[in-house]
């Protein structure tokens, strides 16, 4: 019975119907980055049926998180859990009919490229400005429907681009903004990610249901605490000379496979990332480390994590290193090479 | 002049005569942004040349990274 009655009350919502209901449950959605955004939409997807999730995330869960990454418990904390995991098991909790890949991974190009292609939607959660210009690219490449989301203190923005209809994010971003305002530096009340993702799931919703005409095909931004709303009609911002969308040149593809440092922004971290498809011998540098006395240890089937000095260093399995304790590259660069070679 | 900044009123000095003037004076000149003034969208380019007058609609969003 749970399972003929589940679905009964969204199928109940006409625009859906017994047939929506069924293209729900035959889409796949790649939501990049489980934090507060992702957390949310992956639930409400969950719920809602849609037949497979593919969750990407490259960080673990922390303490700060359980304010409103919803998925998120107590317990993950002390685990230390990688967020994608923590986030399957809920999700298997929640909905045992559904499908939900877990990549404990960095979306950069190569990842995407090889998940992207398959998914009907791609939901943008991440929390940086690089991946969704990635993200921007490969969905123009492969020609796949993205749903832009962000939120910062109690301002949220979102814009649905359709390749080939709408305009896109290279379209009318004029600059990345650098102006150090991130949920690190000047906080985030969780009802801005919430009606982000309102937005955001709504039209996925839509365009998973062939609902297509009924699509914003705005530019909605908020904010929460100011009582403002707005909504602008952005087509005419279309430029026929960009080269995501117009001359398929895909700038944000060749770009980011340049980049093997980020500083991950408020959080006093760096993060470095290997060559390649490099595999990290965790059993290796663990009796490497457990020799210097004066480190402490952790790991789990995912990471290993020690502390030394000032510094929190995080090995993933993927080739990634994250240095927390530091912002900058040079030094970050200096405690990798001394620990995990 | 009072002008009608996303919705709400804004009372702007007299030494502000264009759209690049006040998103300066708003400290917004950093921010990658998408201004529409009395309903029409206006690219970067144009908000020099764009004179703001008495009763303006405007509406500013800005992009942000945070997720």
């Amino acid at each position: 019975m749970l399972v003929n009655n589940r679905y009964h009350r969204q199928m109940l919502f006409d625009p859906i119907g017994e047939t929506g209901q069924k293209r729900l449950q035959e889409s796949h959605v790649v939501i990049v980055g489980v934090g507060a955004l992702g957390s949310s939409s992956a639930e409400m997807l969950a719920r809602a049926g849609v037949g497979t999730l593919t969750l990407i995330d490259r960080d673990y869960v922390e303490e700060t998180n359980l304010q409103r990454q919803q998925l998120f418990s107590e317990e993950d904390v002390r685990m230390q859990t990688p967020k994608v995991i923590a986030a399957k098991k809920r999700l298997e909790e929640i909905n045992h009919l559904i499908t939900i890949y877990a990549e404990v991974i960095d979306a950069g190009v190569d990842e995407l490229e090889a998940i992207a292609p398959e998914a009907n939607l791609v939901i943008d959660a991440t929390d940086n400005f690089d991946t969704r210009l990635i993200i921007n690219d490969i969905c123009q490449k492969h020609h796949k429907p993205w749903i832009y989301g962000a939120c910062v203190a109690s301002y949220g923005v979102t814009f649905t681009v359709l390749p080939g209809e709408t305009p896109c994010l290279h379209c009318m971003m004029d600059h990345i903004p650098s102006d150090g305002a991130t949920c690190d530096s000047v906080g985030i009340i969780s009802p801005a990610v919430q009606m982000v993702v309102s937005y955001q799931v709504t039209e996925a919703l839509k365009i998973l249901t062939g609902n297509l005409d009924t699509l914003s095909g705005k530019l909605i931004a908020f904010d929460l605490w100011k009582n403002q709303q707005m909504e602008l009609q952005v087509a005419s911002l279309k430029d026929d000379t960009c080269p995501s969308c117009s001359k398929k040149q895909y700038p944000h593809l060749t770009y980011q496979a340049q980049l093997k440092t980020a500083v991950l922004c408020g959080r006093n971290t760096v993060q470095i990332r290997t060559n390649g498809k490099k595999v990290m011998h965790f059993e290796e540098i663990k009796k490497h480390l457990e020799r210097n006395q004066q480190i402490k240890l952790f790991s789990n089937p995912y990471l290993l994590s020690f502390e030394i000095d000032k510094y929190r260093v995080v090995v993933f399995g993927d080739g990634r290193t994250l240095i927390h304790g530091t912002k900058n590259v040079q030094e970050a660069k200096k405690v990798y090479y001394q620990y995990v070679g | 002049m009072e002008i009608i900044v996303n919705g709400d009123p804004l009372e702007v000095s007299e030494g502000i005569t264009n759209i690049e003037e006040l998103i300066q004076e708003l400290r917004l000149e950093k921010k990658s942004l998408i201004v529409e003034h009395n309903q029409t969208i206006l690219k970067k380019e144009k908000h020099k040349d764009t004179a703001i007058s008495e009763g303006d609609r405007l509406e500013i969003v800005h992009f942000v990274g945070g997720g």
